[in-house]
C-alpha cells in the first residue's frame, strides 16, 4: 500500500511540473502554475519521507531530514525575500548552484556506500558527480560576476586549456566507467576536483552581456544532474523533473542565443569584446552633441510620442520608478509614451520586463522589440536609458562588429535620440556605439536616476 | 560494451520516459513570450530542486555510524531545500509583481 501512495504521489507530483510550467509560460496563468509546482513539490517529498523504502527499510534520521529541511527553508525563504528585484539573476544562479551541489553530494555518498556495481551504475554515478559539481562551481563563478565580486578573466590559452581539461574529464570518466579498478576509489576526488575547476575556468571568460546564457544553461545542467539521481533510484518523478528542466532550459538557452544572433559555441569557447578594432578607429575622432536637461525636457514636453528603451543602467541605478514617474509626467502633457524592449535587455531575458513591473508600469506599454521597432518612425523622441548594445547600429550596417546580425532597437529611425549614459564609456560588451555619434542623437551625461529625476522636474516645469 | 547493453535492456522504461519528457520539455517551453523569460528560468530552476528527494533517499538510508555519508547526506538536504523554497519564493514574488495590475 505504501508503495502505491508513494508512487502515486510522484505521477501527481511529476503531473503538477508539466502543468506548472505550461502554466508559466502565459501571464494570467504564471504565478499559478508556480504555486502548482510547489505544492507537487511538496506532496513528493512528504511521499518520500513517510513511505519511501529500500529493501524494506524506511527512512531512517529523520530529525536530521527534519533539522536539514529547516535549515534549508530558512535560509531559502530569508535570501529569496531579502533579494532586490535587480539582483535577481544572481539569485537564480545561486540556488541553481546550491541544486547542482546536492545531486553532486548524492553521487558521491552512493559511491561511498556502494563501491561496487556494473558500468551502467558507474555512469549514472559520475556523470551526477561530474554535471553537478561543473553546474555548482560555475554558477558561484556567476553569481560572484554578476554581483560584480569576481572580475572577467580571459586569455587565449584558457580556452585550449578548458577543451582539454574537458577531454581529460571525459577520457577518465569513460575509463572508469569500464575498469573501475583503474584508478581505484580516488577517481571520485580526482574527478570532483577537475569538474570543480572545469566549471570555475568556464565560466570565468564568459563576458557579462553573455551570462543570460551561461545561466540559462547551467540551469539545465543541473537539471540532468537531478535526472541522473532518478536513473540511480528508479525515481520517476526525479527523472522527469530533471529532464523537463534539462530540455526546456537548453530550449531556452537556444531562444536567448537567438535573440542575440550567436551559436551557443561561440558563447562558450569565443570570448566576446575586444573585437571590431578596425570600425571603431574610425568613430574615434568623431564629436557628440550633448544636450541640457531643459532643452532635453522641452524637446520631451512637445513630442506626441515618446519612446523609452531601459537597458541594464537602468537597473543597476534602480531608476525604474523614476523612470515610471517621467513617463506619467509626460503623459500629463498629452504626450504619448511607450518602453521598447529588447530580449536581452538586462542581464537576463525578460528581466527589464520584471524590473518595470516592480515600479508599476502597466503591461501594454512595454513593446517587444519588432513591434517597437514598426512603430519607431512616427516615434518623435527615442531616450535610451543605460542601454547600449541593444540600440547599436554596427548590428545592422557593419560586417565587421562582434554583434554584426544581432536584431536591435533602430532608435535611429524616431525623430530625435537622446542617449542617457554616464560616460563615452563601451557597453557592456565593449563595443564601439555609432550610435552616439549619430546626426539625430544627444548625448545627456549623468547617473540614470539622478538625470531622470532632474527631467521629471524640469518637465513638471515646462 | 556488453555492460552498457545491458543497462540499455534493465532500464528501457526508463530511457522512454527520458526521450519523452525531452520532447515534452521543448514543447511546453517553445511558446513562452520573452517578458516570461525570467520567471519561468526562475521557476524551472526551481523544479530542478526535486533532487532534493534523492538527498532524503541518501541519508534516510545512511547507516548510523556512517559519519562522512551522514554529514554529506545533512549538506545534501540542507542544499536541495535552499534550491526549491529559495526558487519557488523568488519565482512567486516576481510573478506577485506582474499580477498585481492588469
Amino acid at each position: 500500500m505504501s508503495s502505491f501512495l508513494l508512487e502515486l504521489s510522484y505521477l501527481l507530483g511529476s503531473v503538477t511540473f508539466v502543468i506548472g510550467l505550461k502554466k508559466l509560460s502565459h501571464p494570467e496563468s504564471a504565478r499559478k502554475g508556480n504555486l502548482l509546482a510547489a505544492a507537487g513539490m511538496g506532496l513528493a517529498i512528504l511521499a518520500t519521507i513517510l513511505f519511501h523504502e529500500h529493501n524494506g527499510e524506511r527512512i531512517g534520521n529523520i530529525g536530521w531530514i527534519m533539522a536539514a529541511m529547516g535549515i534549508g527553508t530558512l535560509i531559502g525563504w530569508t535570501m529569496a525575500m531579502k533579494v532586490k528585484m535587480t539582483g535577481m539573476p544572481q539569485m537564480v544562479s545561486f540556488f541553481n548552484g546550491m541544486g547542482g551541489a546536492c545531486a553532486a553530494i548524492i553521487s558521491m555518498v552512493e559511491y561511498h556506500s556502494h563501491p561496487e556495481g556494473a558500468a551502467g551504475y558507474f555512469l549514472v554515478v559520475f556523470l551526477g558527480l561530474v554535471i553537478g559539481s561543473v553546474s555548482f562551481s560555475g554558477s558561484m563563478i556567476a553569481y560572484g560576476k554578476l554581483d560584480e565580486k569576481i572580475k572577467d578573466f580571459s586569455a587565449k590559452w584558457l580556452t585550449v586549456f578548458n577543451l582539454v581539461l574537458l577531454a581529460v574529464i571525459i577520457g577518465i570518466l569513460v575509463v572508469a566507467v569500464k575498469s573501475p579498478e583503474t584508478f581505484g576509489p580516488s577517481v571520485l576526488w580526482i574527478l570532483l576536483a577537475l569538474s570543480l575547476l572545469y566549471g570555475v575556468l568556464f565560466v570565468m571568460p564568459i563576458g557579462g552581456a553573455d551570462m543570460p546564457v551561461v545561466i540559462s544553461l547551467l540551469n539545465s545542467l543541473t537539471g540532468m544532474a537531478a535526472a541522473f539521481g532518478g536513473f540511480l533510484y528508479d525515481n520517476q518523478i526525479m527523472l522527469t523533473g530533471g529532464i523537463l528542466v534539462g530540455s526546456a532550459g537548453t530550449i531556452l538557452t537556444v531562444l536567448m542565443c537567438k535573440a542575440m544572433n550567436r551559436s551557443l559555441l561561440n558563447v562558450i569557447i569565443g570570448s566576446f569584446g575586444g573585437g571590431g578594432g578596425g570600425s571603431s578607429a574610425a568613430a574615434g575622432d568623431q564629436t557628440v552633441k550633448e544636450i541640457n536637461l531643459t532643452d532635453a525636457a522641452i524637446l520631451c514636453s512637445y513630442a506626441s510620442k515618446v519612446c523609452i528603451v531601459p537597458g541594464y543602467g537602468l537597473a543597476v541605478a534602480q531608476a525604474q520608478h523614476i523612470c515610471h514617474d517621467l513617463e506619467k509626467q509626460l503623459e500629463a502633457k498629452g504626450v504619448e509614451v511607450y518602453y521598447a524592449i529588447h530580449p536581452v535587455a538586462g542581464r537576463m531575458p525578460g528581466h527589464m520586463n520584471v524590473l518595470l513591473a516592480e515600479a508599476d508600469v502597466p503591461y501594454p506599454k512595454l513593446i517587444e522589440m519588432e513591434d517597437a521597432n514598426g512603430m519607431m518612425n512616427s516615434t518623435d523622441v527615442a531616450i535610451i536609458v543605460g542601454a547600449n548594445d541593444v540600440v547599436n547600429p554596427s548590428a545592422e550596417n557593419d560586417p565587421g562588429s562582434p554583434i554584426y546580425g544581432m536584431p536591435v532597437i533602430q532608435v535611429w529611425e524616431a525623430k530625435n535620440v537622446i542617449v542617457m549614459k554616464r560616460s563615452m564609456r563601451a557597453g557592456y560588451a565593449g563595443i564601439e556605439n555609432p550610435l552616439f555619434f549619430h546626426a539625430k542623437t544627444k548625448m545627456l551625461f549623468g547617473d540614470a536616476k539622478d538625470t531622470l529625476q532632474k527631467l521629471v522636474g524640469e518637465v513638471k516645469m515646462t | 560494451m556488453d555492460a552498457l547493453a545491458n543497462f540499455f535492456l534493465e532500464n528501457q522504461d526508463m530511457i522512454y520516459i527520458v526521450i519523452l519528457s525531452i520532447f515534452l520539455g521543448i514543447e511546453v517551453i517553445s511558446h513562452v513570450p520573452a517578458i516570461l523569460h525570467t520567471p519561468l528560468m526562475s521557476g524551472a530552476n526551481a523544479i530542478h530542486g526535486v533532487v532534493i528527494i534523492g538527498a532524503i533517499i541518501v541519508m534516510g538510508h545512511a547507516k548510523g555510524d556512517d559519519y562522512l555519508a551522514l554529514t554529506l547526506g545533512f549538506l545534501a538536504v540542507v542544499l536541495g531545500t535552499l534550491n526549491v523554497v529559495g526558487g519557488f519564493v523568488v519565482t512567486n514574488r516576481m510573478l506577485e509583481m506582474f499580477n498585481k495590475k492588469k
